[in-house]
């Protein structure tokens, strides 16, 4: 299953480590984050509750980088 | 400039005039030292509490190597060893040079949306007898929806009253209007610019043509070229590596000096080192690369070529070899009279007005392009009696004449010698009271503008070939008159996908093979290829999803377009990474031999990102 978020982020280096970090996280089978268009969009493996998988990327981004937010 | 970006302003502002008052007080009047260290740390911490606040964030995350914590140890590592003007500055500059690039990619971010600003935000439906404006997406299919002249159609569908002329250019680029009449379809996107259209809904609103291009080009970023994909590599070892060598810098020199007992001078190396971790930052590289495939594909996307990510932008650069189809694709694939050949007796206007006529009352192709040829009114009283000979031809009273008009076996079944003609395409010869009257030859026209587009790519290296399933002679003429340098006919679509698959044998490891078909048969050949270009995909839901490139009309011009934009596109990448390295590797040498400041550093990291971001959004303005 595939969902796209809105994100706010303000350099693309960042951008580019909250989507390392978005990959990394357990649930997430592939993620790419656009700094252009700002968003977010994320492959969940199957049969996981995507919400918590979300909330855990939202945790991980914010390891490293603060300044961020993903709307969910 | 949003909230954001207006606070950090204030605060540039703040700091650089507390900048100046510093400087001219200590000029005019002995300032004290101690108020002068406040004036700056005021400044430092006015312009820099963020960065620093960040930098502690990001030790504590076991984050370090970010920029903000490279900014945080140079500027203090400056005023810790009392250069305070510089650290100040350098801390002001990278701020200055974050706002500049926050507003200049927002602004591409908004003229890209401006450009793309196709999407209608309501639909006009009777409710209960009344005109309601409401959300497309409730809008069901067969629904009635009103389009009001300077309103976009919302859904595609079919007209059912009124007639009106519609803007496409957003969709195509294209600036002559369309005209539309009952019956017709039309495309969501369009504008009406004259009359009011009563139109009968065929799609839901997420499945019209708007919804799909508006998806198709917000999602191509989605797509990263090799280009973008090797930065974020090359950004992740670049910083710890730098990091990691100012450290060096300022720990194994003064040793060495000092075993060597010679003065250490410990000082100049940890600003050396301080330089460095200034020229380190990544940005001009991570932001500029993105920012032009982005302005590139936006551009495209004005000229109506929608790309599906910029890896596919970048493909097209190193394309070598074209292949075409046919039918659609090189030729407009309608039928059209090529030639009129009148015998004695005769002209072409009065060959036509037979022809015209005596097909009259049929709607096959070649009917149709009678009539279109002879571009007149037909009055059907001056027709009686019309019989169609089935395999053969009509048979029609037209102003009290006899006339036929068919192939050959109809001539030779009413005995009437016939003059022979070496035309390519279908021909139909007419007689009028049993006398031979001459012939006009029907064929598929070639699109005005192809000659014109294979001579261009032809120009730029490239090879062209045509396959089609058509016979050798229409093929061979076609790839004549055009100047193709290869050709396949008579081909099943089996066959098309064995000759790609050969030609993409045939081709260099890092050239390109691209496919130009118009989507509707040609799914498996599109994906074969390298880039699959779909063209006149306006309506064609089938095409937008097989190709990787699709051209919102059938122009083949657009297609050494997308090549021009793809090739400049790639070009401003290229300048970017050579330009930002190249002088990045510059002052880091300079830096570690002590011949470039701080001054020099900030230039190396604010001005390059700068500069590149400049050229980066001249990809949006590729003409």
């Amino acid at each position: 299953m595939k969902k796209t978020y809105k994100v706010e982020v303000d350099c693309a280096n960042c951008a580019a480590k909250m989507e390392e970090a978005t990959k990394n996280t357990k649930g997430v089978k592939d993620a790419t984050l656009s700094f252009m268009t700002l968003k977010l969009k994320v492959e969940f493996e199957d049969g996981v509750d995507e919400k918590e998988v979300m909330k855990e990327v939202l945790k991980n981004c914010k390891v490293v980088e603060d300044d961020c937010e993903i709307y969910l | 400039m949003n909230k954001k970006q207006k606070k950090i302003l204030q605060r540039i502002i703040i700091s650089i005039v507390i900048l100046i008052v510093v400087t001219i007080l200590c000029y005019t009047t002995k300032l004290n030292q101690y108020v002068e260290i406040a004036l700056y740390l005021v400044a430092y911490f006015v312009i820099g509490y963020d960065i620093l606040k960040k930098a502690f964030k990001g030790i504590l995350n076991k984050q370090v190597f970010d920029e903000n914590f490279l900014m945080a140890v140079a500027t203090v590592g400056a005023i810790g060893l009392g250069d305070f003007k510089e650290g100040v500055a350098v801390m002001l500059f990278y701020q200055i040079g974050e706002l500049f690039q926050s507003v200049a990619v927002g602004k591409s971010r908004k003229n890209i949306a401006a450009l793309m600003d196709i999407r209608p935000d309501y639909a006009n439906m009777m409710v209960d007898g009344q005109l309601e404006k409401v959300d497309p997406d409730d809008v069901q299919i067969g629904s009635e929806i009103i389009v009001h002249p300077g309103e976009k159609v919302p859904i595609d569908g079919i007209v059912k009253e009124g007639h009106a002329s519609l803007n496409t250019s957003a969709l195509t680029g294209e600036s002559v209007p369309r005209d539309v009449k009952v019956g017709d379809e039309v495309v969501s996107g369009c504008v009406n610019m004259t009359g009011v259209l009563t139109i009968k809904t065929t799609k839901e609103f997420g499945e019209s043509t708007v919804s799909k291009i508006l998806d198709l080009v917000e999602n191509s970023s989605m797509k990263k070229s090799r280009s973008e994909n090797f930065i974020t590599k090359f950004a992740k070892y670049y910083t710890p590596a730098v990091c990691y060598s100012a450290l060096a810098l300022a720990i194994i020199p003064p040793l060495v000096l000092l075993v060597m007992s010679q003065p250490p001078r410990v000082q100049d190396w940890i600003i050396r080192a301080l330089t460095f971790l200034v020229i380190s930052c990544p940005c001009a590289l991570v932001i500029s690369i993105p920012l032009s495939f982005f302005g590139g594909i936006g551009c495209a996307s004005t000229n109506g070529i929608l790309v599906k990510g910029s890896n596919y932008l970048e493909a097209l650069a190193s394309t070598k070899c074209i292949v075409f189809d046919k039918t659609g694709t090189l030729t407009k694939g309608v039928f059209e009279v090529t030639g009129i050949y009148p015998s004695a007796g005769y002209d072409q206007n009065s060959l036509l007005y037979y022809g015209a006529y005596v097909e009259s009352g049929s709607n096959h192709p070649i009917s149709l392009s009678l009539k279109k040829a002879y571009g007149q009114k037909i009055d059907n009283d001056l027709v009686k009696d019309i019989q169609e000979i089935a395999g053969h031809g009509v048979q029609a009273t037209v102003d009290g004449h006899v006339v036929f008009g068919g192939n050959m076996k109809l001539m030779k079944r009413e005995n009437i010698v016939v003059d022979q003609v070496h035309d390519e395409g279908t021909v139909v010869y007419i007689a009028v009271n049993q006398k031979y009257a001459g012939c006009i030859v029907i064929s598929d026209v070639i699109k005005e503008t192809t000659k014109e587009a294979i001579t261009g790519l032809k120009h730029q290296g490239i090879k062209t070939v045509m396959l089609t399933g058509d016979s050798e002679n229409a093929a061979q003429r076609v790839a004549n008159q055009v100047g193709l340098d290869e050709y396949h006919s008579e081909l099943l679509p089996g066959d098309k996908v064995e000759q790609v698959e050969r030609l993409l044998q045939q081709k260099g490891e890092k050239d390109k093979l691209a496919f130009v078909g118009d989507g509707i048969n040609d799914a498996p050949v599109l994906s074969r290829a390298d880039i699959g270009i779909a063209m006149g995909a306006l309506g064609s839901d089938a095409a937008i999803e097989a190709a990787d490139i699709v051209l919102m009309d059938d122009d083949p011009a657009k297609i050494s377009q997308a090549m021009k934009i793809s090739r400049k596109t790639l070009k401003i990448v290229k300048q970017n990474i050579v330009f930002a390295l190249t002088v990045k590797a510059v002052c880091l040498v300079l830096g570690a031999l002590g011949i470039a400041n701080m001054w020099i550093a900030i230039f190396a990291d604010v001005g390059v990102m700068v500069l590149a971001v400049l050229n980066a959004t001249r990809a949006l303005r590729i003409k």
